[in-house]
């Protein structure tokens, strides 16, 4: 049965190792947490493209970058700073929030 | 207060749903209890050190150390998922037949129950991590321990009973199925998390989406609903999946199914009148 396992396990794991990263020369677009919300709180992205987002903690508690839509997740402490992939979007409306604070952490990313 | 009910619930739910196919799946095994209870304790110690390292791992890997630290996490769960998936294909006739054939061969050291602990252990330490950083930063900003605590018990209350009735609701499926049944939850429940994986490392931008997203079903089911979230755990449900998230989820199945069959095939001698294929779930 191992066997079979590695070249099964190995099978998932090539193509992580064997693609090489695929941003060279997108879009920075900065969003900054202030107080628990996103500033801004709206932000137009260009569409069909892909985008690099900086997200700036400026609080000195961790937040968690969520968006089901944009399919991201992740974590930037206190006074840290994180980079987000996104896109290439469709033109149209992509809600994120802070999964810490979702009662102010609230946004939308609106791709054009 | 609500606020943290629900994000401790949601964590937990995830932990407690993968624990419970767990204890469903060595139902029999005499220590069951020991290893999911270490496999517990270990992912608490792990989630508090992931959560006192966050930082760190953030900033490691050019900023993407999140994402392949999760995607580490995520498909080292598959891995040994899998052994114990291939493992029990091999001895799945001797199990329906005698439930205390398990118990036998874990003590003959065969049955690979560390696999399992580990599984345990991953769940907790990646839903646990989160729980404390989010508890460290309510508590940083001065929130009441009253909210704090109740908030987060309540949540944890839910999150465990959920996963009772997930584990009792197993334990009515008659023995003779029982097994194969449990061996498709690990299948579906190490299918997803490859698929989570994936998703991880498309975020870190080292996989490509192939397809962005494949479909969208939010309008039928949305990935923040309990149920959803549940779905999610259970069978990889995403509402917005990406092709490459398809890609891992289908191939993990496809390997699993292969791999138990082959596991299964050498019938022992006994069991040679029968050409039925016993291994797949």
């Amino acid at each position: 049965m191992r066997r079979f396992l590695l070249p099964a396990l190995l099978a998932l794991a090539l193509p992580a190792i064997a693609v090489p990263a695929l941003a060279a020369d997108a879009k920075e677009y900065t969003l900054t947490l202030r107080k628990n919300r996103f500033v801004p709180a709206q932000l137009t992205v260009p569409a069909n493209t892909k985008v690099k987002l900086i997200i700036v903690n400026e609080d000195s508690t961790p937040e968690e970058f969520e968006s089901h839509e944009l399919n991201r997740e992740k974590i930037v402490m206190g006074k840290g700073k994180i980079t987000v992939w996104v896109g290439p979007l469709k033109p149209g409306r992509y809600p994120f929030f802070g999964e810490f604070h979702m009662d102010t952490a609230q946004g939308v990313l609106i791709a054009k | 207060m609500l606020g943290n009910l629900l994000l401790v619930f949601r964590e937990v739910l995830e932990a407690a749903l993968i624990i419970s196919i767990v204890a469903a799946a060595t139902r029999g095994v005499p220590t069951r209890g020991l290893w999911i209870g270490a496999g517990i304790a270990l992912g608490l110690v792990g989630a508090a050190v992931v959560a006192a390292f966050a930082g760190a791992i953030g900033d490691s890997m050019s900023g993407m150390g999140q994402e392949w630290f999760n995607a580490g996490v995520l498909l080292a769960a598959v891995v040994m998922i899998s052994w114990h998936v291939v493992w029990m294909a091999r001895h799945s006739r001797e199990l329906s037949m005698q439930m205390k054939a398990v118990g036998t061969a874990v003590s003959q050291g065969s049955r690979p129950m560390t696999a399992l602990l580990v599984v345990v252990a991953l769940a907790v330490l990646r839903e646990g991590s989160e729980v404390v950083l989010f508890g460290y930063g309510l508590m940083a900003s001065g929130a009441s321990m009253a909210s704090l605590v109740g908030g987060g018990l309540i949540g944890l209350a839910l999150g465990v009973a959920v996963g009772l009735a997930l584990y009792f609701g197993l334990l009515k499926i008659p023995v003779r199925h029982f097994f194969s049944a449990t061996n498709a939850l690990l299948v579906l429940l190490a299918a997803g998390l490859a698929s989570s994986a994936a998703g991880k490392l498309v975020q870190a931008d080292v996989l490509p989406t192939l397809v962005d997203p494949l479909w969208d079903s939010s309008w039928l089911l949305t990935d923040e609903s309990v149920v959803g979230n549940m779905m999610h755990v259970l069978v990889g449900y995403t509402a917005q999946p990406s092709g490459m998230q398809l890609v891992f989820y289908a191939a993990t199945v496809v390997l699993l199914l292969i791999g138990m069959r082959l596991s299964g095939a050498p019938a022992p001698a006994k069991a040679a009148q029968s050409p039925a294929p016993r291994a797949l779930a």
